[in-house]
């Protein structure tokens, strides 16, 4: 490699020094308070590195007969809880929010504008507004406490996102690809499925990223339609580690860590189709 | 057309697979379910509550009961949303002092005068009662009696010379300052002075300690007389003289709490747990360091002939109106409140009932656990001067106006007197609504 | 021969809208019941004196609610700061995000460590997120004291969410650390698909690295960026969750936005037309920001 080349290459990874400091730094120190125990934490000035380090707080959440207090024994339960919520939400909107997306982007009819703009504009509402009325219609058809509750209501916002998001993707796709497949006498749908779908995996894959981590992230919702394990997430089961009476940040802290680590695993799982390039090949020639 | 049918067939799977993944529980039919909201590890811990239940169900096996623990911060919400489906999601729950004005206005609580017994009325502290009685008409079960009590570091004090605590504010400060000077800790007050109701609980300390009131007998806002601004501006004052902690103004009761179980100040006004957690040596660095203190009053207070000054924090459980189950749910409060069962958890909560603070029941609580000698005598002193915020449907609101007042005078943005009056209109403006 | 093609092109036609419809279906079936309803129910409400309880009569009472809010000086002052609040976080997420993931698509060593990395923010729950920051912010035990002092930036630490001035700034930071990571990596993937071959002839003409990323890249990213802008807007300008996590508002109101006031408007004073009323007049201000974007967005281009 050329010289010039190698500093260039240099100079960029330099770069990549104050990014990475300012995504772990948070994190690390999350990490280290997770393993302290709680006159540690409290301490001045901070010790960044616990000088007695325990991995207590990690145990009472996965032995949770040997926690002292409830909230620790419970989390696994709520982290499950939030594991289902999530994937189902994902899939739901991903599947039908991708086909009217491209239907809204593709296909000219009549109520087509109208729709597009409806879509967009339920997004505008707060989503604690909407809470009272779906609380009354959740709990007159005696869903309340159960997995299924939220997630019909986390569609009332991640379902609009979701179409939204792939449309701007489907718009990205080339007209042409489209055509050359009419052309061969393609459905309507068999262009979707086989030849939009396909290029946009990317598109696919983020959107699932992101309606997953909105699912996964949401907290009044949960706290209101959920009272008991059954249907608690990993949101409120946080919220439960700091109460009045009760001083358990760096089980918090733990938690938290914990609460992080699906989403780093799926985002991992499907690191390569994010970033996949489209076949811009197919219609070059 | 063979492509329509995979698509429906998907559809139609995806539909199945959300309905099966959620509605996993079914309501088991058969004995009546109540469902209790509660606090969460304030007094009891829920592992107690369950084995009340428990053994509530084993002597009434028609009814079962649902317990849920919140914190505190979201039972107001809770409550809220719950009452608005038929039937309400809580047949019965637990509330904080301020709240009956509100809910009784809301149709929310359900009168109970009919269903006490002589000797419920005459058994529990009559304060306790005050708390859910409106009207002449009681709207609940006292359930946790608690007030603000003054608590401060003995070996700090020892450290410093200073032989008693402080029994006015303005010897508070004196001691607070030979501390500051010593060097033993940089700001020698904590107090909770976020914008949350926390910050009205001290400052209703602070006024009824100078002989004022939030209301006078005509029911207008007195807070912002002379005697309000005064507190006010004397809070304003001990920040800037950097004997209270300027990150009070952002610290709610549990940041108090670790502020002074790390040893960072000598004083510290606070619910009764901090006490415990102060001696627990698995989160304290002051083990057997704290110890409690009358809370102190202004001089111009204890002139005027004001004896102490704290506040009422103490909670309830209420039924709620609309329950179907209200005898019920009405048995299992009376069991939770009856005097065997407060009697066998006396380790962790104060009874309820006065007969267990007199004589040989005294004796036999304080020796309960190793925190009772100090904290039921610290009680019995304190519980009588504790003041009542004031007592409108409104609360909620009002109260913000007053917590917003408050800080905008401790962070500069206004005069203590401009906030107060500014808040003063606004308590006009709800009460006119 | 011509009447039958003829016949074909409209069939062809209606089984497109027939398509289209089957396709909407599914969707506009769950938006109907969770999504419609409560946005209808809330729209009247806001027309009515709708005191929580039981056994409270709801009064119509026009546009009162709307004009009270309009009137109230909070109410603007709210606007203002949540205004301040959506333009600094959304121009230091854009900005940050553009940034890095130029970055990430120049290749440097490590990059896909990097790109990897930036999940670990956005996947933290925002509540762990707010608690987290609020612990960083502590102005006893903190970690940013902590770190200041020791870099001896400060010589004594500083009750940081006291500050009327900086508690917002604060509230910022925190949120920018936990949502920038989407619009790098909404940015980084669009990146990834803009076809080489216009740079590279860009390159030979002799335009240099900063001509070519202004000129060439960042037009071709215009969509992604606008999806990114909008989406990322419309959220900060309702931003609750990290509010009520990190200062409840405080102090003094200082990082009340306007989401939080219709919480507290609704639940905490039980004014609940006040509160629906508040909810439409944000979704107003969302509206006209997205329309404003929207003429951007889409363009009158492709099918007819």
């Amino acid at each position: 490699m050329s010289i010039r080349k190698f500093s260039r290459k240099f100079f960029l990874s330099l770069l990549t020094l104050p990014v990475f400091f300012f995504i772990f730094f948070p994190v690390l120190w999350l990490f280290s308070a997770s393993l302290s125990n709680q006159v540690e934490l409290f301490t001045i000035p901070p010790h960044w590195i616990p000088k007695h380090p325990t991995f207590q707080n990690y145990l009472d959440i996965f032995f949770p007969s040997l926690a002292a207090s409830s909230v620790p024994r419970t989390f696994a339960t709520a982290l499950l809880n939030s594991i289902k919520i999530a994937s189902a939400v994902t899939i739901i909107c991903i599947f039908i929010g991708s086909l009217a997306a491209y239907a809204l982007t593709r296909i000219p009819f009549k109520f087509n504008r109208p729709i597009q703009l409806g879509i967009i504009a339920t997004r505008m509402i707060p989503e604690i507004s909407l809470v009272l009325p779906l609380f009354i219609i959740a709990s007159s058809l005696r869903l309340i406490n159960k997995p299924i509750v939220l997630i019909l209501t986390y569609m009332s916002f991640a379902l609009p996102y979701a179409i939204w998001l792939m449309a701007a993707y489907f718009q990205t796709v080339p007209v042409e690809l489209e055509d050359a497949a009419r052309l061969d006498g393609c459905s309507r749908l068999g262009i979707l499925f086989r030849v939009v779908m396909p290029i946009s995996v990317p598109g696919l894959v983020s959107t699932a990223m992101f309606i997953f981590l909105l699912a996964w992230d949401e907290f009044f919702y949960a706290l209101i339609f959920t009272s008991t394990l059954a249907a608690k997430t990993v949101p409120v089961a946080i919220s439960e580690f700091v109460g009045r009476y009760v001083v358990n940040i760096n089980g918090m802290m733990a938690g938290g860590i914990l609460a992080a680590v699906p989403p780093v695993l799926v985002a991992l799982i499907f690191q390569r189709y994010i970033v996949r390039g489209m076949t811009a090949g197919a219609v070059k020639g | 057309m063979r492509t329509m049918y995979k698509f429906a067939l998907i559809v139609l799977a995806i539909v199945l697979f959300a309905g099966v993944a959620g509605c996993a529980s079914r309501q088991p039919a058969g004995p009546v379910t109540i469902h209790v909201l509660t606090m969460d590890q304030a007094g009891l811990k829920p592992a107690e509550i369950d084995q009340i239940a428990r053994e509530f169900e084993a002597k009434n096996p028609d009814i079962k009961i649902v317990m849920e623990y919140q914190s505190y911060d979201f039972i107001h919400d809770k409550i809220v949303t719950g009452m608005a489906a038929n039937p309400p999601a809580y047949d019965a729950a637990m509330l904080d002092v301020i709240w009956p004005d509100e809910f009784i206005k809301a149709g929310y609580l359900l009168d109970v005068t009919d269903r006490l017994t002589p000797d419920m009325k005459s058994g529990m502290f009559p304060a306790s009662w005050n708390g859910v009685t409106r009207n002449g008409k009681v709207y609940g079960m006292p359930w946790l009696m608690d007030v603000k009590y003054f608590m401060y570091n003995k070996d700090m004090l020892q450290k410093a010379g200073i032989a008693e605590p402080p029994k006015t504010w303005e010897e508070l400060v004196e001691q607070a300052k030979t501390i500051k000077e010593q060097g033993t800790v940089e700001y020698p007050i904590i107090w909770s002075w976020n914008q949350k109701e926390g910050v009205v609980c001290d400052y209703a300390v602070l006024l009824y300690g100078n002989g004022g009131e939030f209301v006078d007998k005509d029911g207008k806002p007195a807070f912002n007389n002379e005697k309000g601004v005064q507190a006010l501006t004397w809070m304003k004052q001990t920040i800037d003289d950097g004997l209270s902690n300027p990150s009070s103004v952002s610290a709610d009761e549990n940041a108090v709490r670790d502020n002074f179980i790390a040893g960072e100040s000598a004083f510290a006004v606070n619910w009764l747990f901090q006490y415990s957690d102060s001696n627990d040596a698995s989160k304290s660095t002051i083990v057997g360091q704290a110890a409690f203190s009358p809370m102190p009053v202004f001089q111009a207070g204890a002139d005027a002939g004001v004896k102490g000054s704290s506040v009422d924090g103490s909670s309830a459980f209420a039924i709620m109106a609309t329950t179907p189950y209200p005898d019920q749910t009405w048995k299992f409060l009376t069991y939770l409140a009856s005097n065997e069962v407060q009697t066998k958890y006396s380790a962790e909560m104060l009874p309820v009932w006065k007969v267990d603070f007199e004589g040989e029941a005294l004796e036999k609580l304080k020796a309960a656990t190793p925190n009772n000698p100090v904290t039921v005598p610290a009680f019995l002193a304190q519980f009588p001067y504790a003041y009542e915020r004031p007592s409108v449907p409104y609360y909620n609101e009002a109260s913000a106006a007053l917590q917003l007042a408050i800080q905008e005078a401790l962070t500069g943005v206004k005069s203590p007197q401009q906030a107060l009056d500014d808040a003063a209109a606004k308590w006009v403006k709800l009460a006119g609504q | 021969m011509a009447t039958n093609s003829i016949k074909r092109r409209l069939t062809l036609r209606e089984q497109d809208v027939r398509t289209a419809w089957l396709l909407l279906a599914p969707s506009l079936l769950i938006m109907l019941g969770v999504t419609l309803w409560p946005v209808i129910s809330t729209f009247i409400l806001s027309f009515f004196h709708a005191p929580t309880g039981i056994n409270q009569v709801r009064t119509f009472v026009g546009f009162v609610n709307y004009i009270e809010m309009l009137r109230d000086q909070l109410f603007w002052e709210t606007i203002e700061r949540t205004l301040y609040f959506t333009l600094v976080s959304v121009g230091l997420e854009l900005t940050l995000g553009l940034a890095i993931a130029q970055l990430i698509h120049s290749r440097p060593w490590g990059w896909k460590f990097l790109r990897f990395s930036l999940i670990i923010p956005w996947a933290v729950p925002t509540i762990v997120n707010g608690a987290m920051w609020r612990w960083i912010y502590s102005a006893d035990f903190g970690a940013l004291n902590g770190l200041l002092m020791q870099l001896g930036l400060i010589d004594h630490y500083v009750p940081w969410l006291t500050l009327p001035d900086m508690a917002m700034n604060l509230v910022i930071v925190a949120d920018v650390w936990h949502t920038m990571p989407f619009v790098a990596l909404v940015l980084q993937a669009a990146l990834a698909g803009v076809p080489e071959d216009l740079d590279e002839a860009a390159a030979v003409d002799g335009a240099n690295a900063w001509q070519r990323f202004w000129k060439i890249r960042v037009p071709l990213l215009r969509p992604a960026i606008l999806v990114a802008l909008i989406v990322r807007t419309v959220d900060a300008f309702r931003v609750f969750d990290i509010v009520y996590i990190i200062t409840s508002g405080g102090p003094a109101y200082k990082t009340l936005t306007i989401t939080y006031l219709t919480y507290l408007n609704s639940f905490a004073f039980g004014k609940q037309g006040t509160g629906a009323a508040l909810s439409f007049l944000i979704s107003t201000f969302t509206i006209i920001m997205a329309f404003v974007y929207i003429k951007f967005l889409y363009h009158p281009e492709e099918t007819q």
